[in-house]
């Protein structure tokens, strides 16, 4: 532990200082972008505001309140502010907080009339010599034409610039609480979505798997009654209730359940292989993704086709993300039409697809839809990646 | 003619990794068996990759070179090695599986809710990659020049190659059974030669090393201010704590199914890493015996040099050929897996971003990733030629306490207490960061003065880590306001076995 030398230091200090260095500047140099008195107010303005409006992205909270009331007050220029719904305040900021019981008495005006009002010293007094609150501003938050409750300001004295100030600010508020709203509203839409895109059985399989299992009741009951358990396990993960993510091994699992009843409609015609890397078998995917790919590669890629038809299933670990794919050695399609497919999730009857991509993308982002290889006479391989680690998987388990 | 067959040996191992690296999958999966397609990594042959991944050039050189050179003390650093996953395995292999965490940035994402730090944890994996990776060079070069006399530039540049065609051609270096292979190897690479050097100095008449009183004895200083107490036990502390903190070692745990599988990939990985560290020893002592006057510099190669010393002729070329692929081995299975993390890094933050904004998201993925591959290895290729070879096992040590400084207080808090804030868990990562790089950075630059300043410097963990704990404890308690919500629901998921819904308290059907 003693044959230090000076370069190695050297470097590695260097290197280190050098990083620093440019992190710091980078944040200097974004921060100091302007020249003039008036860019440096308007962008102080805008800063302040977007400072306040990051808080406000889960509606009027205690905390929000407060966090978002610090760059309000600043903005203000006033002595104290006061964020209120119609039943109470909401957050104070600032000294003074002894006003904090006769707000609401303050701001009923204002909240039946929907109007800005100004309130002297002769109704905001206190007994405190060292209060400097002596005026205040209230101007309403308004939702959807309805008021919603009001903003505060307390200030030594009254003036025009605070009045026209906190009406514009109280504005401004109410329209980051719309937005705010509207982020709950989609949030709450794109979870209904998710709920029902999952677990759409083809009706299709349905009646071929009980076709060939009758089939199979006379001439081999024992097999029949295989693959009746195998149906009842399948439907059962199909239609389970819970989390709506599952591991890579338990998909295969299901994966399997669906080929043995698709071997027995198409016996020895259909041929499996698999290629996957037990590396990414802990991997969470949503759960029926790969099952859909599956039955569609089956049913567009083999059933409309003489002879033997391929299945390839393959999982990878590409780093970061697993890779999967299934290929078949069909008929293939037509790539428009594929296209076609997955524009429309809903509007078709390649319920595979179209349904797969549309929850990719909604879980994992846009990068992460599904990429699809085909022409007529070609086959199809369609695949797609995973990310081993996503945050909204592991907090929706 | 060592240089021929060593310079064979070589070759095959550079190879073979490629090779195999390419075919692996194939050859050991494909199926048309479900059953066989769906069995995950058994706990025993993720601990072989996990061996094979971690045992690295210093492992290999330079515990047997640190031992031959200063003795007894050094005997701690194969020690602190393996004790490194016994602290996994009690403090943080479960619960991490259990995050559903694939990298350490993943970890501080998913306990701390905070892209800020993500990204402040990436810096560190790329930090403490880049300074693991730079001894794989030095280490390269030393053992072609050991053993076939090249320029010493060329063993770095051939594992630089090597590693960026294995990770830039689609990460196929991660495969576990082509790593678990790479356990075995060095263990046989190392095993066999030091078995038949035994058998020969026992022949010999088994003689005595002779060494001075500072070899022989424990904790005894070799020049006066010196503080061998103090440097052992925080060599050890950082060695312990370092473990959890190098990028390659969790990304490994991902593989396990479960946390119970975790916990059995870790006890088996003891028991791997104690059989391999009983042979650098060996080598250490058996240098002392014939090659009694260390030559000064380039302690690093007295594995290499041993058969030589010890048989002679075409029975010791035999031998260093064997040692020299061992050695390769265990480079470039090290040097991929932690370029593997480093290139991951790069990719996910840096590379995919910028690539998205100067193609507006039209890029390939294959294309930011092989960028990122030659950049994970090319920083440190270029640094290893602007450096001075330090000794392998020192420059590993520094890697490992950067990592004690930093990740350890941050898994260990993260795991294990609730209370830890986003602001707190910021401050002890950047505070671990800053004083263990300043304080080594300082030793290297003062040339190592001498007495209390020069141990604390250039052994920093014994300080560095308790400080960033402290600082992290204290500004969470400080800033409560910034725990980030659901922790509570987030730990009890990470220390639930995976059988127990908690949702529900009743049995499930």
């Amino acid at each position: 532990m003693r044959s230090f030398d000076v370069p190695t230091a050297i470097v590695v200090a260097g290197a280190f200082l050098l990083i620093l260095l440019a992190g710091w500047l980078q944040r200097r140099l974004r921060r100091r972008g302007f020249i003039s008195a008036v860019d440096h107010a308007t962008y102080e303005t805008l800063h302040r505001a977007s400072l306040a409006g990051r808080h406000l992205t889960e509606g009027l909270t205690p905390e929000a309140g407060t966090k978002a009331g610090k760059h309000l007050l600043a903005l203000l220029g006033a002595r104290a502010l006061a964020i209120s719904d119609t039943g109470e305040v909401v957050s104070w900021v600032g000294p003074g907080e002894q006003h904090r019981r006769s707000t609401m008495a303050l701001i009923a005006p204002t909240l039946t009339s929907g109007r800005t009002a100004v309130a002297d010293y002769r109704v905001v007094h206190c007994s405190d010599p060292n209060c400097l609150i002596e005026a205040a501003v209230s101007a309403p938050l308004v939702s959807d034409e309805r008021v919603i409750g009001a903003i505060t300001a307390y200030t030594d004295h009254a003036s025009a610039g605070l009045a026209r100030a906190t009406e514009e600010v109280a504005q401004w508020f109410s329209a980051q609480l719309e937005l705010a709203e509207v982020g709950r509203d989609r949030s709450r839409m794109m979870e209904a979505e998710l709920r029902a895109l999952r677990a759409q059985i083809s009706p299709h399989f349905i009646y071929n798997s009980l076709a060939a299992i009758a089939s199979f009741v006379r001439t081999d009951p024992d097999r029949a009654r295989e693959l009746l358990l195998e149906f009842a396990d399948f439907t059962r993960y199909a239609l389970r209730r819970g989390g709506a993510f599952t591991t890579l091994q338990e998909e295969l699992r299901n994966v399997e359940r669906y080929l043995v009843l698709e071997q027995a409609r198409f016996g020895e015609r259909l041929q499996v292989s698999l290629l996957v890397a037990p590396e990414v078998l802990p991997v969470k995917v949503p759960y029926l993704v790969i099952q859909p790919l599956v039955e569609n590669a089956v049913r567009h890629g083999l059933a409309t086709k003489e002879g033997i038809g391929h299945v390839v299933i393959t999982a990878t670990d590409r780093g970061h993300d697993a890779q999967i794919g299934i290929e078949d050695d069909g008929v293939g399609n037509d790539p428009e039409r594929i296209r076609d497919v997955l524009d429309n999730a809903h509007a078709s009857d390649s319920i595979g697809l179209g349904n797969v991509d549309a929850r990719l993308r909604q879980v994992y982002g846009d990068e992460y839809g599904l990429v699809v290889e085909t022409a007529p006479g070609a086959g199809t391989k369609v695949s797609f990646r995973v990310p081993k680690f996503a945050p909204a998987v592991h907090d929706a388990d | 003619m060592t240089s021929t067959l060593s310079l064979a040996a070589v070759s095959l191992v550079c190879l073979l990794t490629l090779v195999v690296g390419a075919l692996g999958l194939r050859l050991s999966r494909a199926t048309s068996d479900f059953y066989v397609a769906g069995r995950t990594v058994s706990p025993r042959l993720n601990a072989s990759a996990i061996g094979g991944e971690y045992l690295s050039a210093a492992s290999f050189l330079g515990v047997a070179g640190l031992i031959y050179d200063f003795g007894v003390d050094q005997l701690w650093l194969p020690v602190g090695y393996t004790l490194g996953y016994l602290v996994l395995l009690v403090m943080v292999a479960a619960p991490m599986r259990r995050s559903g965490a694939y990298t350490l940035p993943d970890f501080a994402e998913a306990r701390l809710q905070s892209r800020r730090i993500r990204l402040l944890a990436s810096v560190l994996v790329v930090s403490i990659g880049w300074l693991y990776l730079l001894p794989q060079f030095h280490a390269a070069s030393l053992v072609l020049r050991t053993v076939a006399g090249v320029p010493p530039w060329v063993g770095g540049t051939i594992v630089a190659v090597v590693v960026t065609v294995a990770v830039g051609a689609g990460g196929m270096r991660s495969i576990t059974f082509v790593q678990a292979l790479q356990y075995w190897i060095k263990l046989t690479a190392l095993a066999v030669p030091a078995g038949i050097l035994l058998a020969v100095w026992w022949r010999l008449g088994h003689p005595e090393p002779v060494v001075s009183d500072a070899w022989r004895l424990a904790l005894t200083p070799r020049d006066t201010g010196d503080h061998p107490a103090y440097r052992t036990y925080s060599v050890l502390l950082a060695l312990c704590l370092g473990t959890m903190g190098l990028p390659h070692v969790l990304v490994r745990y991902y593989t396990n199914p479960d946390g119970v599988g975790a916990r059995r990939t870790t006890v088996n990985v003891l028991l791997l890493l104690g059989m391999f560290y009983v042979l650098p020893p060996v080598y250490g002592v058996l240098g002392r015996v014939f090659l009694p006057d260390p030559p000064g510099s380039g302690v690093d190669s007295i594995v290499l040099r041993l058969p030589g010393l010890v048989v002679g002729g075409v029975r010791a070329d035999v031998l260093t050929a064997v040692l020299a692929g061992g050695a390769f081995a265990a480079l470039l299975s090290t040097a991929s897996g932690v370029a593997m993390s480093v290139t991951g890094v790069l990719d996910q933050s840096v590379m995919r971003p910028w690539l998205q904004r100067i193609t507006g998201g039209d890029a390939g993925v294959g294309g930011g990733f092989r960028l990122a591959a030659i950049a994970a290895v090319a920083v440190p290729y270029a640094v290893s030629w602007l450096t001075e070879p330090l000794s392998l096992a020192t420059m590993v040590g520094l890697a490992f306490t950067i990592a004690a400084s930093t990740f350890a207080p941050l898994l260990i808090l993260g795991v294990w207490w609730r209370r830890l804030s986003r602001r707190g868990a910021a401050a002890g990562l950047t505070v671990g960061a800053v004083t263990a790089t300043g304080s080594i950075g300082a030793a290297l630059v003062l040339g190592s003065p001498s007495g209390w300043l020069g141990a604390l410097l250039a052994n920093p963990a014994a300080w560095t880590v308790p400080l960033a704990t402290v600082v992290a404890v204290v500004v969470s308690l400080a800033t409560p306001g910034s725990v980030p919500a659901g922790t509570t629901r987030l730990l009890v998921r990470l220390h639930t076995p995976e059988g127990v819904d908690v949702r529900r308290s009743r049995p499930t059907d």
